[in-house]
Formats: structure tokens, C-alpha cells, sequence
């Protein structure tokens, strides 16, 4: 009896406690009504009270059945610290609060005798942030002014598609000595340097997923900042296939190829092209692991956008058809470059790991130039779900790798001929515009971002695994579920306010560096422009080390 | 701060009237060195046009080093020419021992070759005679070029006219197209190399300001060239980028304001050789200049040409008369050299536009 007594689980096993003062609570049913873990129910609890009542100590007992809030002791219904009792409860009488003597990673895998699976992102936490070590710190100034981030204009745009080094381009100057053109060039959009990354439909609520687009659409139409949103590995609604707002969608398409039935299908109807193909090889967060949709989140409208029944759907690490990286040339690329008529930029997102460069050089020494981008993931960057793993113990960060390729092009004078995208925690701090600015100096040439566009719309989790969730289907924001109750907690058109509001200001920030640096247009490849505090660091991305 | 002038005129011209042009700038710049290069040369040096002239400034060794190098190639010299000296004591300059101006005849084999077979053999000689001085400083060699002289010095350039007997014209020592700059490098390392004009092969050019993308025109020129080294100074940018885009890509002068300052994407989209502009400024991105800057181009033809940075942040000026063409810096010194001109129709260019000068002294001002 008391052996068994030991190892149930109790709250002190679990990585958070509920804080419940009974003397405030007004018995009013929402946090339990609000927690979709259910981490805590309501209980009857036997209270005994001594009292007297003579005047002299005549101690009398009572009993009696008081209503309390307590914690489930369990594996599967466990407090993730979200909060949102603390959110509803109108007297301030209900908390989550962190456990540091948590057994948590130990007694899931005992009693549950399968891998810890999470969402959220790498929590890379307890040194500091190699960017925060950098700082654009050549200042223009005396002979050459720096600009006015009000007054003057500027070019922010980055290339989307393969760029032919000069020489290979087809033009030839006519007797009126104006260039003509006489041959094809690979197709380049010139877009703002921050996508917005690929998340599905499936992953995300239909209601985030739409709250996404119609910023994006907004961004778009109303505030002339062409950003571009990546669909994810998961379809896109058929009505939006056929509108015109697929101009700003960059479709995507990962190993288990879901909903590209539909988009195939779609084709013949669709009024404009999509902003481009992205090749999902691999992701930062996760690498070598693949994408993991569980069953519980495979709602009907999921199973009918990626045409498949209710189970768990997973994108397996690898395209399995893929046998090497000049065959991903020949094969994938030929075939959606030519499925879209060559109108359409494709790329290719693969996770930085140690061995990029060499991905990256054959890449872009391939002889038919039309890889049109390389999007580099790191390590702590955001998942919706993963095996917690691979999460902790697997990848490679960002900003030494995507270095590392920039300057594997400069050795061949290929910079910019592929494009470099960059993503895998930038913004993690909640400032996108300086995270993505270095990384530009550096030698990207824009960046992409999933996670900080989920935060942005109200996600509480954070990187000391408060939530982190979004693998359950029960995220108590309504960001990364399919319930109808949870998914209808999110306002799509504040989601929407949120991230327009926030790509003003970082449009705004990113004028405020360009401006001391006397830059009018991004300045990729810039390395001059930043300095670092570390010396490693500087070392390392062989920029100067100041202190 | 740098100050730049180019004279280009009808008639063949002395250097003191580059020095002069220059001379009244002096409060701009620092008086730290004074730097020509001499096209379309007249004088002593006119029989000669044909046939490629060293200018070269050297020890003793570095003679030696320069000929044997030239005879082995099977380069015979035709013509020489010292500049004597005026070694007064107390002239602010860094003098070498030897300043030579030698022509030559190009080796036996290349007599009948192609002119670009010729051209190529002149600049690799002219590296090959770089890399062999640059060891221990035993000279520099600036240009090695039918038609062009340079001369580059450290020190105040009014000690340096002097230094050079310049102050006073005389016609033997001429040219049609004169470009000057005073200042050395004061950015980086004072070293000869790093004072524009700079040429390569027909093409000059000299700037004044700072090209805040030094770094990535200069990490994208080095392979694009085995002519593209040095990068002493930010401004030899903007020559290599001329020479890649005119001589290399066969592009029309024009493009080149496209390359260095591309039009906004905004605007690009108006126009209707938005596809060759669009892929100009995504191919050439890594040429894009930045920062403040003015530039005076020539190219081999001795068509001269100047244009800004997209936002106008340094001034420039173009005088004319009837017999000559001055750009400058400040207007000072186009007063200096052409007092009776029409002042009248002194241009200065916008941020968007290239003002030419043809070799018949037609200014041209062209929209980008």
C-alpha cells in the first residue's frame, strides 16, 4: 500500500503547481471552465472546525463539504502553466507556479513508455544570445552623413528566386544602345526581407491561420509593404487558391505532400500565381525529425484540405523519393518549376546543421540556376510539435552557419546568386527588426519568422516551457487547435491587427538602423557595419571585436 | 575631405591648369598628396599614341626590376621621359628617387595581334611589374597604357607642383584630358597606391567620398577580375565596377548609373525596360555603391563623365567654354581656370542624372 502510495504521481511530481486560496474564491467555475488541459476540476473537500461557543473551552467539532479547486495528479491532464485560470479568475485566487523540483521528464517516460512529445521551441536558455553580443556599430557621421530615418527614402526589399551572375544574362545592346532581352531569366520576386514562416493549416486554428492571411493581405493592399506568408506543409483553402490573394502565398510542399492534391488540382483555376515554392527538406527546431500532427487535431476540415482520414499525420525527416541533393535539383525543382511555367520562384528550407555549406555549394554551382533560395533554420526556432528530444539535443544554430554560407559564396563570387533566407529564433526577444537587420550584415538576405507571428497573436508560451503546448490540440489560446470552443477564444481580425501593427513598427525600426549606417538600401554582406562584444563571437563571424 | 577635377578641352593642356583647378579647392581638402592621371597626351609624348607608356615611380632597384621584367616580355623601349626635378630644401613632399615615363613597343609577337590580345598583355605585364616591386617597396606602377600618364605623390600638392616644375606650362608635357584629386588615403594607410585617379585599361576614375559598401563591392569585385586588387582605397570600387560593366559586360555608359545607383524599386516598375533594370539591380547587387559620393569617369574613347550617389550627398559642378570642359568639386576652381566663361550654364547634376562629355566637347546630360 504505501509502495503503491509513492509512486502515484503527485503535484510535486508535475512541472507546475496550482497556488489556490480557497478564502478568495467565489466558487464561480471559471478557471475550470477555462482550462482546456483540464488540469483542474472541482472537488468536495471534508472540512472539520473546532469551535466553543461557552465561555469557557468546551472544544466542539463540525464537519462539513466545502467546494474547492484542485490540481489533476496526472500525466496526460498536467498543468502547463498557461495561466489562463489566473486570466479569468476575477479575485485573483487561482495560479499556476513553476515546480523546480519537477520529475517530470523521468515519470512520463516511465509511466507512459513512449517519447516526450512537446511543442513550443528549443529552449536555449541561461547564455547570452550571440546577437546580443552584436551591435551595428559603424556609425556614419562627419564626411559621411548618416540619413533621416523620416525624411529619406529607402529600398527595402529582398529577392525571392535564383539571380544569374552577370555575365549569364541574356542582354545585348540594340542600335539605340538600350539593352534588349533575348533569352529567359529564372523568375525573381522582390519582396519585404521578413516572411512570414511556413505554418499550416492543420498546425494552426482555421481562425489563426485566417488571421495570418488577412494581415498579410492587409500588409499587402493597404500599407504597401509586400510581405509574404509561407503556407506550410498542409494545403491552403481551395477559395484562396482560386483568388487573387495567392499572389502572396509562397506554397509549400514537405515530405508527406499534404494538400497538394488540391493544389494541383487548383491550378487550372487559379487568377494569379503563387509568390513561390518552397521545398521543405528539413526544419531547424526539429531536424531529423519530421512533422507530427496528431490525430486529435486532424479535424474534418483538416482531413479535407490534405485529403486525408483522421490519424496521426506525419511528414516523414526526408523526401523519400530523394536520393541525393542533385537529384532534389533535377526532380523537385524541374518539375514545380515547370508545373508553374517557370513564372514561379522555387526554394529550398533545409535545417543549418553542420554540414550546410556543402549543401549550399552544390546548390548553387547547380548549371541550371533555378534554385531559387536557400532557407536556413536553426535551432531555436519554433515547433508545433516534436518529440522533445529532438527538440532539446538536436540542431545548429543560426548565425555562424548562415555566415558560413554567405561566405562560401563570396570565396566563389556567388553572393546573392542564391538567395539566403535565415530564421530559428530571430525576434525571440520580441525585436525582429535589430535580430533580422544582423542577420543581414551577416549576409542574408531577409529572414523568416513563425514563432514571433504566433506570440504576436496572443501565445503565452515562452522558452522556460510555460505552455508550449501546440502539439495537444488544446492550446488555451486558440492558436494551434482545431477545437471550435478553443479555436473561437481568437479574434482573427485582432490577430490580424496585431501583426500589422507590429511589421509597421519593425518597418519603422529597420529604417532607424539603415539610417546611421548611411544606407539607403539592406545592407547584405555589411559585416562592417556590425561589432561584437565577444570575442569568440567576433572571431568566429569575422567581424571587428570591440570593448 | 577629397576634392576632384577633370579638364578636358580642344587643345592640348599643361598640368598647371590641373593645379590650379585644384589649388583653389585647397581648403577642402587636406593637402596630403596630389594625384593626375594624363589622357590623349600631346608634347613630347604624341608621336607616340599607339604604344603603351609606364608610369611608374621607383628606387634605383625597381628600374632595374620594371626592364627586366618589360625585355623579358620582349617590350623595347621607344621614348623616356624624367620630369627634372626642383629638390628645393623645406617642400612638403615624400619624393621616390625615380619617376619614369618610358614607351614602349610591344614585343614581336604581339605586333599583329588583336587589339585585345594586346590590351590583356598590358595589364598582366603591368600586375607582373606590381607584384615584383611591391616586396620592398621598390616602386609603384601606376598605369601602363597607350596615351595615359600618372603621376601620384604624397605631400601638399602645391610643393608637389613645384617639386615637379608644374606651375609653369610649357608644351612639351601635355595632354587633352587631365583628371586630378589632392588628397591622399587618409581613411586607411597613407600609401601611393591608394590615391585616385585610378586606371585600368583605358578606363579612369576618381570620387570624392565614401562608399559605405566598400566592403561588399570589394568582396564581389575580387573574383569577378585578376584586374580588381589594391582596394587601397573605397573609390577604386567605382573603377572596377566601370571597367566590369562597360568593358566586360559590353554594356552602354549609361547602364553604369543603373548598376552603382539603381533606380528605386518603385520607379523601376514604371518603365518599360523594367526587365533589363530589374535584373541589372538583382545581378549587379553587390556593385550597388552607398553613402555620399561624386565620381569623374573616362572611359578609353576619352569620353568623360560624371553622376552622384542616389541621394545627392556630395556636390559637383560642370563649367564649359568654347575649348574646354572643367567638372570640379567646387565651382572655385572652374573660376580659377575658365573666369570668362557663361557661369550661366554651369550644370550641377542631379542625383539621377550622368553628364557626359564627348570627345567633341558636346556636354550631354542624360536622365537615368
Amino acid at each position: 500500500m504505501e509502495t503503491m502510495r509513492l509512486n502515484d504521481v503527485t503535484a510535486n511530481d508535475l512541472p507546475w503547481k496550482i497556488k489556490y486560496d480557497a478564502s478568495r474564491c467565489t466558487m464561480c467555475g471559471s478557471c475550470v471552465a477555462t482550462c482546456s488541459f483540464r488540469a483542474i476540476l472541482p472537488k468536495v473537500e471534508r472540512r472539520r472546525m473546532v469551535f466553543s461557543e461557552g465561555n469557557f473551552p468546551e472544544p466542539k467539532a463540525r464537519f462539513s463539504a466545502v467546494p474547492v479547486i484542485r490540481q489533476a495528479k496526472s500525466i496526460r491532464n498536467y498543468c502547463r502553466g498557461c495561466g489562463m485560470c489566473e486570466k479569468v479568475c476575477p479575485n485573483d485566487a487561482i495560479k499556476p507556479e513553476r515546480n523546480q523540483d519537477t520529475r517530470h521528464p523521468v515519470i512520463t517516460r516511465c509511466l507512459g513508455g513512449d517519447s516526450i512529445k512537446r511543442g513550443g521551441r528549443k529552449n536555449l536558455e541561461g547564455s547570452t544570445r550571440t546577437l546580443d553580443s552584436i551591435r551595428v556599430g559603424r556609425i556614419s557621421q562627419m564626411t559621411d552623413p548618416s540619413l533621416d530615418a523620416q525624411r529619406h527614402t529607402f529600398d527595402l526589399l529582398a529577392p525571392f528566386g535564383r539571380i544569374l551572375p552577370p555575365k549569364k544574362l541574356p542582354f545585348s545592346p540594340d542600335v539605340d544602345q538600350q539593352l534588349v532581352t533575348n533569352a529567359l531569366t529564372p523568375p525573381v520576386n522582390w519582396i519585404y526581407p521578413v516572411i512570414i514562416g511556413d505554418m499550416s493549416i492543420g498546425a494552426l486554428s482555421w481562425r489563426m491561420w485566417e488571421g495570418v492571411a488577412m494581415a498579410v493581405a492587409y500588409l499587402n493592399e493597404e500599407c504597401g509593404l509586400p510581405v509574404r506568408m509561407c503556407s506550410g506543409e498542409g494545403g491552403v483553402p481551395v477559395r484562396l487558391l482560386k483568388s487573387k490573394y495567392l499572389k502572396y502565398m509562397i506554397l509549400q510542399i514537405a515530405s508527406g505532400h499534404f494538400g497538394w492534391n488540391r493544389i494541383a488540382n487548383a491550378m487550372p483555376h487559379m487568377v494569379e500565381d503563387p509568390a513561390g515554392i518552397l521545398i521543405k527538406i528539413g526544419q531547424g527546431a526539429k531536424p531529423g525529425d519530421g512533422g507530427l500532427l496528431q490525430a486529435g487535431k486532424v479535424a474534418e476540415h483538416i482531413q479535407a484540405i490534405r485529403g486525408v482520414p483522421k490519424a496521426d499525420l506525419l511528414s516523414p525527416p526526408n523526401h523519400q523519393g530523394l536520393y541525393s541533393i542533385e537529384e532534389s535539383v533535377q526532380k523537385m525543382f524541374l518539375s514545380f518549376n515547370s508545373a508553374f511555367k517557370f513564372r514561379v520562384p522555387v526554394a529550398i528550407k533545409v535545417a543549418a546543421s553542420a554540414t550546410s555549406v556543402s549543401v549550399f555549394n552544390n546548390l548553387v554551382r547547380d548549371p541550371y540556376n533555378i534554385v531559387g533560395g536557400f532557407f536556413l533554420d536553426g535551432i531555436d526556432g519554433g515547433t508545433g510539435a516534436a518529440h522533445e528530444v529532438s527538440l532539446d539535443h538536436t540542431g545548429h544554430p543560426i548565425v555562424s552557419k548562415l555566415r558560413d554560407c554567405y561566405l562560401a559564396a563570396v570565396t566563389q563570387g556567388r553572393q546573392g546568386q542564391i538567395p539566403l533566407w535565415a530564421a530559428g529564433g530571430l525576434g525571440k526577444t520580441g525585436d525582429l527588426a535589430a535580430d533580422a537587420f544582423k542577420m543581414i550584415a551577416l549576409g542574408a538576405n531577409g529572414v523568416f519568422t513563425g514563432k514571433l507571428i504566433l506570440q504576436m497573436a496572443g501565445c503565452i508560451g515562452n522558452d522556460m516551457g510555460r505552455c508550449n503546448a501546440c502539439n495537444t490540440g488544446l492550446c488555451p489560446a486558440g492558436i494551434t487547435t482545431q477545437e471550435p470552443q478553443l479555436a473561437h477564444r481568437l479574434d482573427p481580425e485582432k490577430v490580424a491587427q496585431n501583426i500589422v501593427n507590429y511589421f509597421l513598427a519593425m518597418d519603422q525600426e529597420f529604417k532607424k538602423l539603415l539610417a546611421p549606417i548611411g544606407n539607403s538600401s539592406l545592407p547584405v554582406g555589411r559585416s562592417d557595419a556590425l561589432v561584437a562584444t565577444d570575442h569568440a563571437v567576433a572571431d568566429r563571424l569575422q567581424i571587428q571585436h570591440v570593448c | 575631405m577629397c576634392r576632384i577635377g577633370a579638364i578636358k578641352s580642344r587643345n592640348y593642356i599643361h598640368p598647371s591648369m590641373a593645379l590650379q583647378l585644384m589649388q583653389s579647392q585647397q581648403k577642402g581638402h587636406d593637402n596630403s598628396g596630389f594625384a593626375m592621371v594624363m589622357q590623349n597626351l600631346g608634347g613630347i609624348f604624341e608621336p607616340y599614341k599607339h604604344l603603351p607608356t609606364l608610369s611608374m615611380a621607383c628606387t634605383d632597384a625597381g628600374i632595374k626590376i620594371a626592364e627586366d621584367i618589360l625585355h623579358e616580355i620582349g617590350f623595347h623601349r621607344v621614348m623616356q621621359w624624367a620630369p627634372e626635378v626642383n629638390d628645393v630644401p623645406g617642400l612638403d613632399i615624400n619624393a621616390m628617387p625615380n619617376y619614369v615615363f618610358e614607351t614602349f613597343d610591344y614585343p614581336r609577337n604581339f605586333r599583329n595581334a588583336e587589339q585585345k590580345e594586346k590590351e590583356e598583355l598590358l595589364l598582366d605585364t603591368r600586375l607582373k611589374l606590381r607584384a615584383a616591386l611591391e616586396p620592398n617597396e621598390e616602386g609603384f606602377a601606376y598605369s601602363f597604357w597607350p596615351d595615359v600618364i600618372t603621376l601620384k605623390e604624397i605631400g601638399d600638392p602645391r610643393d608637389i607642383g613645384t617639386y615637379f616644375n608644374l606651375w609653369t606650362a610649357n608644351d612639351r608635357f601635355t595632354a587633352k584630358v587631365i583628371t586630378a584629386q589632392c588628397r591622399q588615403n587618409t581613411n586607411y594607410d597613407i600609401v601611393r597606391y591608394a590615391a585616385h585617379p585610378f586606371h585600368l585599361q583605358g578606363y579612369t576614375a576618381l570620387a570624392n567620398g565614401e562608399n559605405t559598401f566598400y566592403l561588399k563591392n570589394k568582396e564581389y569585385q575580387q573574383g569577378l577580375h585578376r584586374g580588381y586588387i589594391g582596394f587601397e582605397s573605397d573609390s577604386q570600387c567605382f573603377l572596377y565596377t566601370l571597367h566590369y560593366v562597360h568593358r566586360e559586360l559590353g554594356w552602354p555608359l549609361h547602364y553604369y548609373k543603373h548598376v552603382v545607383t539603381p533606380l528605386p524599386f518603385d520607379d523601376i516598375e514604371q518603365r518599360e525596360d523594367q526587365k533589363q533594370l530589374l535584373g541589372i539591380r538583382q545581378s549587379l547587387a553587390h556593385l550597388e555603391i552607398n553613402g555620399p559620393n561624386t565620381i569623374i569617369g573616362l572611359l578609353p574613347d576619352n569620353t568623360m563623365f560624371t553622376c552622384c550617389d542616389a541621394k545627392k550627398l556630395r556636390p559637383v559642378v560642370v563649367g564649359r567654354d568654347e575649348d574646354t570642359v572643367a567638372i570640379s568639386s567646387e565651382v572655385c576652381g572652374i573660376n580659377e581656370i575658365l573666369p570668362d566663361r557663361d557661369w550661366e550654364t554651369d550644370i550641377y547634376p542631379n542625383e539621377r542624372e550622368v553628364v557626359v562629355i564627348s570627345d567633341d566637347l558636346e556636354v550631354q546630360r542624360w536622365k537615368q
